[in-house]
């Protein structure tokens, strides 16, 4: 019997080594080690042997299920980890393959823009609002210190409904309604659509947008108008930009300023894109005309302010180095994708 | 505002500064400087010759060969010029040289003999026959030993026509009136590089012989016009102005004439003070009144356009009839003509406000009323008045009678306004002195009374303190004010209702759509194009009175049309989809003489990629429940004009409509040029806000586990899957947590005119594991309610 056991073990050692896949394995198993396997039919003969030679015997047969077992486990794992390796090397990709995702949208360009300054402005302690872009003659021109056959309507062409309802050329009549309606101290920006009876061209749109300021308070100065325009411009711009005032008029401020940056692209020298000036415009503004402040009920010998405005089309622009306006309101979608 | 140099510094001693440095000055103390022009800048090496001979070409018929005298050497020139004989002083382009636009000229042979250059004509000097009239238009410009001019051969050709002035074009705002001139904006210039203004107070010579009983002036409406003066002249020799009158005209672009209307224009430009000349012959019975025009009354104007006025006009009328529109144009009839000999010279002032209404409702813009409807300075008139005598003395241009007939009504206090300069410091964040704002406020002919400052009366600008101040401002410098932060700590912050709006924005995004920017004003005919029906409210729009074009001629009641234009323009240029979304107002008329109502409205328009009316449906439902919006619905609805029929739903909220959305119909889809199936909806985000659950809770996860049970129904295919779905919840009980359809069904194993719709069910208990016999009551709840609505379980 023990040469039998012997013989068993040598078989099952060649045909496990031999085995190719984990059922073979396993069929081994069965063969060898299984309840009605050669071990064990060779066990059920142990009673013909003499006491003697038993515990040989079935020490023998228990180191020959004790390899069988062992080689099987480890032949089981070889052939796993083959597998494994061959799934591995089957499933190489070609990374470069196109990603599979749908797109996100985009934003228009110019609400990237305002989103910017709208930040900035927030964090300058700034609140955003809105009004009516249908609006009364009165808020857009009159309560702003330009009555009916000023010359200053002559820089704003204007489109009206009637004698006294016209589309804002600005965002101002904005400014006069939360002055009307609030107390000092006030601090405000109000963007939007304005209108302005211009034929469409590269540098021109009937419909823009503006983005105008409004600071009124005790003790409002014009260096202070010209501090937060500074910081305005820097964070808009970056730290190096150079700013210069210069004086200006609008009816609706008094002192006025125009505000230039020193062209980015010659370091003020001039060149093509500040037209030889060295300086490009970037934003009018003023202290707050007594008259507009009494026209809205604020006493303008307790109170003072400053209010600015810039377009913001021209913003984006330079930003993104776009020649032509009308990109903007076409809307193509191979242009619209350019912004992130 | 052109200028030119040369005449201002007639005024101010501004030295050889750089034309680009005086620019510079200018611009930043408020007089901002367009441009600047050198005249003839690019003019090179062109220098005066004298013909010395002119021979026959040997070669050709049509040229000459000349020997010319050009100072240190002499050149043959070569020309086809047949106004050019022996002795001629010309222009002679040497070898090398530049034409004034930078043509350049170079040495050559015409027919195999050597020009050396060219002789050239006024042209291609950049100059006119207006400017040098005895020159001609077609030959070359022969020089003549002018008065002014003494050209020697050699010399360069700039200087020997003096073609050296510097233009300067100022951007003049509004309220400085006064700038509109030399003197004006010499004043600025005194003031800016601190020299004296050296003003001129003109002498008028008469022959003696009095103006009396020759002219009436009566002035009817004094506020319309507070002054008028005028004086007569004689014996008028009209005939061209001098060289340097006509030069300076020139640079300040104005055309020369002859020496009467060259006057009236010069003295213009130097006092800002619009001239007219009339023809004393018609002006019937020596009388003019300054009055209204009655209504239909007619004049036809210089320009020689027949006008009729009304009783809102000023004109200048003589006995009978107008012979002017005051402050904006003479009439034809009684303008100069070559047989005038005796003229009246008007100097006036009249009402800013008037002459704009005028000029604007006779469409006619002029030089005068572009000054006048300014506000000009009354005070100006008078001297302008002997200006022009002056220089009509000074040009032998006739005789000046003596005594100025004038009506005037403009004496006013100037005035006066405190200077306190506690209060300018403050406003500036200065430390100036009383006596250094005095002296800045001096140089601009501010005079001081204690601490009152009196206002000249060219300066209608200067009103209140704060106008001071910014005098002062400007002339200290506004780039020396130190700046401050702006103090005090104020919270700025994003509205609930500005942050609504971006997370809307940032969930298209998300999805996958492109943000688009669209005109608020549109065509009318854009309501055709998407089916709006005739009489429908939408098409009550409001409309411009004065658009651009029609295009652009009404405020758009809905963007739909908008989004369409849009989807078009791109589907023309090819792109494969679109996904678009806008965000922006609608425009709906209240009342007469109310501001309409704005509405803010959500458009989406998507073509391509594989959209369908299910994908459109997902974005508007992801946007509401991003928005913070769950019970919103969508009805089937055939009432939207520009949808499919079929395939179209009614957004509401509690029964409020707050939008729509479908299948664009295949017309409109075809009206704009698309060939493939195109989604929208609309959504007033107004609504959208008022109906918002912001707060948002946390519910706390399930503790035990859900059952789940599926049921079909068989129904109407007319009952909509909502009501199913409706009749599900409202019947399954409390333990239902959601619903999902899973199928639906029509076709060979149903009989026609029903369909089947599948459910999985979802039960849950938060207080224990359900029961079997708690799940099939409430499948048994369920299957009642969907009987009550006419589906009947699949069997």
């Amino acid at each position: 019997m023990k040469e039998k056991l012997e013989e068993i073990r040598e078989r099952a050692r060649q045909e496990l080594a031999a085995a190719a896949a984990v059922e073979n394995v396993e069929a081994l198993r069965i063969k060898y080690a299984g309840k009605k396997g050669e071990l064990t039919q060779i066990l059920k003969q142990m009673g013909k042997l003499s006491p003697d030679e038993r515990p040989v015997v079935g020490q023998l047969a228990n180191e020959v299920r004790s390899f069988i077992e062992t080689a099987v486990e480890t032949k089981k794992a070889e052939l796993a980890e083959a597998m494994l390796e061959k799934q591995l090397e089957d499933e190489k990709l070609d990374v470069t393959l196109p990603a599979d995702m749908s797109p996100l949208g985009h934003k228009h360009p110019l609400s990237i823009v305002l989103d910017e300054i709208k930040e900035i402005f927030v964090g300058m302690g700034f609140e955003i609002v809105d009004g009516p872009e249908v609006e009364y003659d009165y808020y857009n021109f009159e309560a702003l210190n330009i009555p009916k056959d000023h010359p200053a309507r002559d820089t704003q062409d204007t489109f009206y409904i009637t004698d006294n309802i016209l589309l804002r050329t600005q965002t101002s009549p904005v400014q006069v309604r939360v002055m009307e309606k609030q107390k000092p101290p006030i601090r405000i920006i109000s963007p939007g659509r304005v209108f302005r009876s211009d034929a469409v061209d590269a540098t021109h749109s009937p419909l823009f947008h503006q983005i105008e300021g409004l600071v009124v308070d005790k003790d409002i100065t014009f260096a202070d108008l010209k501090g937060t325009l500074e910081t305005f411009i820097k964070r808009l711009y970056g730290e190096d930009s150079v700013v210069r005032f210069r004086p200006h008029h609008f009816p609706f401020t008094e002192p006025s300023a125009e505000v230039d940056v020193q062209c980015f692209s010659c370091k003020g020298k001039g060149c093509r894109v500040c037209k030889n000036e060295g300086w490009i415009e970037i934003l009018g503004c003023g202290m707050v005309h007594p008259k507009v402040l009494e026209n809205c009920g604020i006493d303008p010998e307790v109170y003072s302010g400053f209010a600015l405005g810039l377009g913001l089309e021209r913003v984006a622009m330079r930003r993104y180095g776009v020649d032509d306006m009308r990109l903007f309101y076409e809307n193509d979608t191979r242009f619209l994708s350019q912004f992130e | 505002m052109n200028l030119s140099l040369r005449w201002l510094k007639e005024f101010v001693d501004i030295g050889d500064i750089a034309p680009r440095d005086f620019s510079e000055a200018m611009t930043m103390s408020g007089s901002k400087v367009e441009l600047f022009e050198i005249e003839g800048g690019q003019i090179d090496n062109i220098v005066v010759g004298k013909i010395l001979s002119v021979e026959k070409h040997p070669d050709a018929d049509k040229l000459v060969v000349c020997q010319v005298d050009v100072g240190e050497k002499q050149v043959q020139i070569v020309t086809a010029a047949t106004n050019v004989k022996t002795g001629d002083l010309v222009p002679v382009c040497m070898d090398k040289s530049h034409l004034y636009d930078g043509t350049p000229i170079k040495k050559g042979k015409l027919r195999g003999v050597v020009s050396e250059g060219m002789f050239c004509s006024v042209a291609e000097l950049g100059v006119t026959v207006h400017d040098f009239p005895y020159a001609i238009q077609d030959g070359i410009f022969i020089l003549q030993d002018d008065p002014e001019l003494h050209p020697v051969p050699g010399m360069d050709i700039r200087e020997a026509i003096r073609l050296n002035d510097t233009k300067v074009e100022f951007e003049i705002t509004s309220n400085r009136p006064d700038c509109f001139s030399v003197i004006g904006l010499a004043r600025e210039a005194a003031a800016t590089f601190g020299k004296e203004l050296k003003l001129h107070t003109p002498e008028v010579k008469t022959t003696g012989k009095k103006s009396e009983g020759m002219l009436e002036v009566k002035v009817h409406e004094p506020e319309l016009c507070p002054i008028y003066s005028a004086r007569i002249v004689e014996n008028v020799r009209v005939k061209p102005s001098p060289l340097w009158m006509r030069e300076r005209l020139r640079a300040m672009g104005v055309r020369p004439i002859n020496n009467i209307v060259d006057i009236t224009n010069y003295v213009m430009l130097e006092y800002g003070q619009p001239m007219h000349a009339f023809d004393l012959r018609f002006i019937k019975d020596g009388k003019i009144n300054v009055r209204l025009a009655k209504d239909g009354e007619k004049i036809t104007t210089l320009d020689g356009i027949d006008r009729t006025l009304s009783s809102s006009n000023l004109v200048i009328a003589d006995a009978e009839k107008p012979v002017a529109i005051a402050g904006v144009m003479g009439g034809e009839y009684s303008g100069i003509m070559d047989d005038t000999t005796t003229i009246v010279f008007e100097s006036a002032n009249f009402n800013g406000s008037s002459v704009r209404r005028t000029a604007k409702s006779q469409n006619m813009r002029t030089d005068a009323s572009a000054r006048y409807e300014k506000g000009l300075d009354p005070n100006a008139v008078l001297p302008a008045l002997d200006r022009a005598c002056e220089l009509v003395q000074l040009l032998d241009a006739g005789d000046i009678l003596d005594g100025t007939i004038v009506d005037d009504n403009s004496a006013r206090e100037p005035l006066r306004i405190k200077l306190n300069a506690d209060w300018v410091n403050h406003f500036l964040n200065t430390e100036l002195t009383f006596d250094e704002m005095k002296a800045i406020l001096e140089k601009i002919d501010c005079k001081l009374d204690g601490d009152d400052i009196i206002v000249p009366t060219f300066r209608p600008d200067l009103l209140h303190k704060a106008d001071i101040a910014e005098e002062i401002a400007r002339f200290h410098g506004y780039n020396t004010i130190e700046s401050t932060p702006l103090s005090g700590g104020a919270q700025g912050k994003f509205s609930v209702r500005q942050k609504f709006d971006m997370n809307i924005t940032n969930t298209l995004i998300a999805l996958g759509l492109d943000e688009i920017m669209t005109y608020s004003f549109i065509s009318p005919k854009y309501y055709n194009k998407v089916m709006m029906p005739e009489g429908h409210r939408l098409r009550n729009s409001v409309v411009i009175s004065n658009p651009l074009g029609e295009d652009t001629s009404i405020m758009r009641t809905t963007a739909f049309p908008s989004m369409l234009e849009i989807l078009s323009k791109n589907y023309n240029n090819r792109n494969e989809y679109a996904y678009l979304f806008e965000i922006a107002r609608e425009y709906r008329p209240t009342a007469p003489d109310k501001l309409p109502d704005e509405k803010n409205v959500l458009t989406v328009g998507m073509y391509g990629g594989g959209v369908d009316f299910f994908k459109a449906k997902g974005v508007a439902e992801e946007v509401m429940k991003r928005s913070g919006v769950e019970n919103y619905e969508f009805e089937q609805s055939s009432e939207f004009f520009g949808y499919h029929p079929g395939r179209c739903a009614k957004i509401t909220i509690g029964g409020e409509m707050i939008g729509v959305l479908g299948e664009v119909h295949p017309k409109v889809q075809q009206n704009y040029g698309i060939g493939t199936r195109i989604y929208a909806f609309s959504i007033n985000t107004d609504k959208l806000f008022a109906n918002a659950q912001l707060d948002k809770h946390y519910k706390p996860l399930p503790k035990y586990p859900a059952v789940t049970r599926d049921i079909a129904v068989i129904c109407s295919k007319d009952i909509p899957v909502a009501a199913l779905e409706k009749a599900i919840k409202e019947g399954a009980g409390k333990h239902l947590e959601s619903v999902k359809l899973f199928d639906v069904y029509e076709g060979k194993q149903i009989a026609p005119g029903l369909k089947s719709a599948a459910f999985s069910l979802t039960l849950r208990s938060a207080e224990g594991t359900l029961t079997d016999e708690q799940a099939a009551s409430a499948m048994n709840k369920a299957i009642k309610s969907l009987e009550k609505v006419g589906a009947q379980l699949r069997s």
